[in-house]
């Protein structure tokens, strides 16, 4: 994976585009690197799809530069411009499906009207990107006909079939149910591991977009006020950032009905400060489902998701009221426990060990053959510990650590 | 200063008005070149000028076929009671004929053609516009002039043609039964009469009139239905309802202009 230290892939220097009188961007610099998920936030109207269309040309600057690999873009010729644009795909915020074409047909029109394949080749290509992105029997289907979410994964087949070096995603998720959304990130986030693509998404869902991204952009009033790592955003003293990350935040994460990462952050600080003051102990307990992406293969996203949220559930259901649990990246839970110390924070884990690992998570009997592989890793907090130090010795191998399997 | 300011405004909005108009007829001079160049760059998209020949020309047959059959009946009926003021009713043929076959066959065809098929370009281009269709296509690097508008200009200026020859057929049968079956005009009469006055000069005018307004209609309605995003007011659905209004109003107004300006280059 690259990193910030390399040269970005895509880069914008100053750039502004007016629309009449209205500015939209006001001299954006943003620098987006090679396979990584740079996602870009802000509030709704301030121009974020604006940005997404001057990337893929359907919008020109009014001044500034985009430069691709260093070059500006709008130096290039037609031929290389062409060239360029064929390494992009571009997911629309309202799908953007051709109504009067049926879902093959959909899906084969960037191949059949740009490559030179053959109808077989053409028909091989788009049969695999379906059952990878699990749409089955629908091939003679309308857009019309289709459920909303659907429609979004017929827009993500034909948006991967070209097999694009760059997917830019717009709003994938504006409109769809908690849980379809969780199917959305999830694929995007694990095509991307597949694939190898570099994504740029425009989203409105924090935090879950952070669990994918590895960089995060602020776009407010025409300017790039933040970007970095999705860590750095919770921690940025602007109070404009700060305000709209805790605006979103103080909602609970609607897929999984855990807390936030950065709420968690918060109980993690508190917690900390009654330590230091009246020695309280607490602990951190970690849950990783270490088989995620496998289980996406076998099921699908839709089951995995299904099955991710009853496990959460059935974690809290077995953990004490005042223990709050919040999810901290895609696959990953943290529980801090306040007046528990790493003897009985043991305890617990084995208990809850065995408590979940009777039950059933997957409702449907015929999935009865797949197992969540978690893995439990804890370790009790110091007056002079920070987080990730606390996270790391949970994490270590040589700290206590359980792994255990739910079926 | 201001009193004065005050003044210019309507040379201030003409100004305006003219720099617009300008500007639109350029920018539909370029559509309509770029459209027609397209039609013929290879791949030629043979399979979708056939779609399009059917949507536009074949579907028309039936509206076109009775809208000439009663142009023809009352060119019959109206031509028989002015020729009759002069003892000149066995002209009624080449009457009925020639105005068919010089004006009213392309003009109406024209006009029928524009509120069946040119209403629908108008609304399906604007449809695919305001759904981010249209961008889509430009992302997948497919041309969408090429792509969308190239087969219906070269289906409509396949089809408008061959709906007049229909239109001026079908009418001048319209005129005999009136003027034969219904009053008392002799159909040899009637028929041997056009042949020795309607020549070749009169059909060739008609189809080029044809061709023209085939090119005239295409262009305005896929314009309004490429462009909707850009109007002033109206978006949305409801810039599609303008989009289509105008296309249909456009069309049959420079239907009639260019008519005018043909027939007196042609005659």
């Amino acid at each position: 994976m690259a990193t910030t230290m390399n040269e970005p892939l895509i880069e914008f220097k100053e750039v502004s585009k007016s629309f009449g009188d209205l500015p939209v961007l006001r001299g954006v610099n943003l620098r987006i690197h090679k396979g990584e998920i740079t996602s870009i936030i802000g509030k709704s109207g301030g121009g974020k799809s604006v940005l997404l269309k001057h990337i893929i040309g359907l919008l020109r600057q009014d001044s500034g530069e985009i430069l691709y690999e260093g070059k500006a873009v709008s130096s290039l010729k037609t031929p290389e411009r062409r060239k360029l644009k064929r390494k992009f795909s571009y997911m629309f915020q309202g799908s953007a499906l051709f109504d009067s074409m049926t879902v093959y047909e959909n899906i084969a029109l960037p191949l059949k009207e740009r490559e030179s394949m053959t109808d077989e080749e053409i028909h091989s290509r788009v049969s695999e990107k379906m059952q990878q992105l699990d749409l089955h029997d629908i091939e003679t289907k309308f857009p019309s006909q289709l459920s909303g979410g659907m429609k979004k994964r017929v827009a993500l087949a034909r948006a991967l079939v070209t097999e694009p070096e760059i997917v830019l995603f717009d709003e994938p998720t504006t409109g769809l149910d908690p849980i379809r959304k969780g199917v959305v990130h999830s694929m995007i986030s694990d095509y991307q591991g597949r694939f190898g693509f570099t994504g740029v998404v425009v989203s409105h869902e924090i935090p879950d977009i952070f669990y994918i991204s590895q960089r995060v952009a602020m776009l407010n009033e025409g300017r790039i006020i933040y970007e970095g790592s999705p860590d750095g955003i919770q921690e940025a003293g602007d109070p404009v950032i700060q305000e709209f990350v805790r605006g979103f935040e103080s909602h609970q994460d609607v897929e999984t009905g855990m807390q936030s990462m950065a709420y968690g952050e918060r109980r993690f600080q508190e917690e900390l400060a009654r330590l230091q003051r009246h020695q309280t102990p607490f602990s951190l307990l970690l849950l990783t489902v270490e088989n995620l992406g496998e289980i996406y293969e076998k099921v699908g996203h839709r089951i995995g998701q299904q099955a991710l949220r009853n496990f959460a559930i059935k974690v809290r259901s077995n953990l004490r009221v005042t223990d709050i649990c919040s999810r901290t990246a895609l696959n990953r839970m943290m529980v801090v426990l306040p007046n528990t110390d790493q003897e009985q924070t043991r305890m617990v884990c084995a208990k809850l060990s065995r408590a979940i690992s009777s039950e059933d998570i997957m409702e449907a009997p015929a999935m009865a053959d797949f197992c969540f592989s978690i893995s439990a890793g804890f370790a009790e907090a110091r007056t002079d510990s920070k987080l990730e130090n606390v996270i790391s010795m949970a994490e270590s191998k040589q700290n206590t650590f359980y792994e255990f399997r739910v079926c | 200063m201001e009193h004065s300011s005050r003044l210019w405004q309507p040379v201030i909005a003409t100004g305006r008005f003219s720099i617009w108009l300008v500007q639109e007829l350029g920018r539909m001079a370029i559509f309509f070149f770029r459209a027609l160049g397209n039609i013929f760059r290879p791949p030629i998209q043979i399979s979708k000028y056939i779609q399009q020949v059917y949507f536009i020309g074949a579907k028309s047959i039936f509206v076109v076929s009775l809208t000439g059959s009663f142009t023809g009946m009352v060119l019959g009926i109206q031509g028989y009671y002015s020729l009759s003021m002069f003892g000149a009713t066995g002209f009624l043929g080449p009457a009925v004929a020639l105005s068919l076959i010089r004006e009213l066959g392309p003009v109406l065809t024209a006009i029928m053609v524009t509120g069946r098929a040119g209403s629908a370009i108008a609304a399906e281009i604007g449809i695919m516009r305001i759904s981010e269709q249209i961008d889509a296509l430009e992302t997948m690097d497919i041309n969408p002039i090429r792509f969308l508008i190239s087969p219906k200009f070269a289906a409509a200026l396949i089809s408008l043609p061959l709906l007049t020859a229909i239109f001026d057929v079908v009418g001048i049968i319209g005129g005999y039964l009136t003027g034969s079956l219904l009053l008392d005009i002799n159909p040899v009469l009637y028929f041997s009469r056009i042949e020795s006055s309607v020549v070749m000069h009169d059909i060739n005018g008609g189809f080029i009139k044809a061709v023209v307004f085939a090119a005239v209609i295409t262009t305005i309605c896929c314009f309004q239905g490429y462009y909707t995003h850009t109007r002033q007011k109206g978006f949305g659905a409801e810039g599609v309802s303008y989009s289509t209004t105008s296309a249909v109003v456009q069309s049959c107004v420079l239907i009639m202009v260019t008519d005018y300006v043909l027939t007196s280059f042609l005659l």
